[in-house]
């Protein structure tokens, strides 16, 4: 009699310990996952925010450069493509995330390529509104370079938080699943260098 | 998985590579921090008192750091680490702005960035921040003016961030999420009392004086980043008139914590 009230107490109290701490972890896990959507937004916010650049940043050169038609056309259209390409935050997984990069960085390089030719035209590079449009465009970049930054930051603390001992056993349980990386590109993800 | 390891220990690396190679925050917090040596005693002491008190006016931070090498960082990406790092500007309002000018030497060439956080960017975007670098800082750094181009961006950079946080607008945020409202407070201190009173100025200042605690409190409560009142400031500020005077310098309070996005720009020369 005495023994089973002993016993019974110690299931209860060993059930509690337990049930603490998954629920802990579980909200912990949550709450490190939505810091890691938030931060995504924040990546697709800046990224979009340099495919707005783009419209007005292509008419002002084509006053001046009308006849690079090819090199305008080719940032138009990957513009196009990586506005097309979008995740769904709740599924950063590798292969999405390497989707979207790719998208971006088709992008990066027909900016690159853009402001190669645009070292050519000196009215163009002494127009007000161009270098304007050019200290923008550096910031976006920086901010997308920032920002990915800060994803990774993100990610890498959610991974490994759901990676340790005893999380891994509730994150298996509870299907939280690890969050890709932005990996650097050589060369393709490179800011394009603008100079003055 | 071997691959995954990698990037997890590059990754790891690359924090603890930012956690050493740039400064440390400044003990006691200055917001003129001059590692280079470009700024007479004066220049700098004048500085930090312009910032300081542009700060304890509108809880906006502006930081100046000066300093001789990047450690092989861009300075724009120097600029966001130490900013990040330090926590210029209020976690709230993300209203901080660091300054990073890096002197021309024999060898390399000069850079100057200004790095705006999240909440001044509307304030300040990328393309003013492009100007007043050219044309307020390195115009002046090519003649070897360190001071009158730090002293005129700065001054600048004020001028611009004026009235995108004021004081009263700081104040309304804190009245909306505190328990209970400082705002009510100098309601009652300010507007019911001399209401009560009357005209009779004894009167009101003897309300004065018996409500001073719940005043005080109502002060506290603005974290200690607004000071409206002169009387407070002056308590704020004491020190501040001998420069040099270790007193005058971290007066400030200490950075917010304030995190930065990549906005602003710089140039070299």
């Amino acid at each position: 009699m005495k023994k089973s009230v002993i016993v019974l107490l110690v299931i209860g109290a060993i059930a509690l310990l337990l049930f603490g701490s998954v629920r802990k972890s579980y909200n912990n896990m949550v709450m490190m996952e939505e810091g890691v959507t938030a931060q995504w937004s924040q990546v697709e916010n800046v990224y979009q925010r340099r495919a707005d650049l783009i419209p007005n940043l292509v008419n002002t050169v084509k006053g001046y450069a009308s006849h690079e038609r090819e090199t305008l056309e080719g940032v138009i259209n990957a513009r196009a493509k990586a506005t097309q390409v979008t995740i769904d935050p709740s599924n950063l997984d590798a292969a999405a995330l390497q989707n979207f990069q790719e998208a971006q960085s088709g992008l990066s390089s027909a900016l690159s390529r853009l402001m190669v030719v645009m070292e050519q035209y000196p009215d163009l590079k002494a127009n007000q509104n161009f270098r304007d449009l050019q200290a923008q465009l550096e910031g976006t970049e920086n901010r997308i370079t920032v920002e990915r930054m800060k994803f990774n930051e993100t990610a890498q603390q959610f991974n490994v938080y759901i990676r340790k001992f005893p999380q891994n056993i509730m994150a298996n349980m509870f299907g939280f699943e690890k969050k890709a990386y932005f990996e650097a590109q050589s060369g393709a993800e490179r800011a394009p260098e603008v100079q003055f | 998985m071997r691959k995954l390891l990698l990037i997890i220990a590059s990754l790891l690396a690359s924090i603890f590579a930012v956690a050493n190679d740039l400064p440390q925050r400044p003990e006691p917090p200055t917001l003129v921090n001059d590692f280079a040596n470009v700024l007479s005693r004066d220049e700098r002491a004048a500085l930090e008192r312009k910032l300081v008190d542009y700060f304890a006016a509108t809880s906006t931070q502006i930081a100046v750091v000066t300093v001789n090498s990047l450690s092989d960082y861009q300075i724009s990406d120097y600029a966001f680490r130490l900013g990040e790092k330090w926590g210029v500007g209020g976690a709230k309002f993300n209203n901080g702005i660091i300054m990073v000018v890096k002197p021309k030497t024999s060898t390399s060439k000069g850079e100057a960035f200004i790095a705006v956080g999240y909440g001044l960017e509307g304030a300040v975007p990328d393309a003013t921040a492009k100007q007043v670098v050219e044309n307020e800082m390195i115009t002046r750094f090519k003649n070897n003016d360190m001071y009158g181009g730090i002293e005129s961006g700065t001054s600048v950079l004020i001028d611009l961030t004026k009235g995108e946080y004021n004081y009263q607008q700081y104040a309304k945020h804190v009245e909306g999420q505190g328990g209970f409202s400082p705002f009510i407070i100098f309601l009652v201190i300010f507007v019911i009392f001399p209401i009560l009173f009357g005209r009779r100025r004894k009167g009101f200042y003897a309300a004065g004086g018996r409500s001073s605690l719940p005043f005080w409190l109502a002060m506290g409560m603005l974290g200690g980043s607004r000071r409206g009142n002169s009387g407070m400031f002056n308590d704020f500020s004491s020190g501040s008139g001998s420069f040099g005077g270790g007193s005058s310098f971290g007066s400030f309070g200490g950075f917010g914590g304030g995190s930065f996005g990549g906005g602003g720009a710089g140039g070299s020369w």
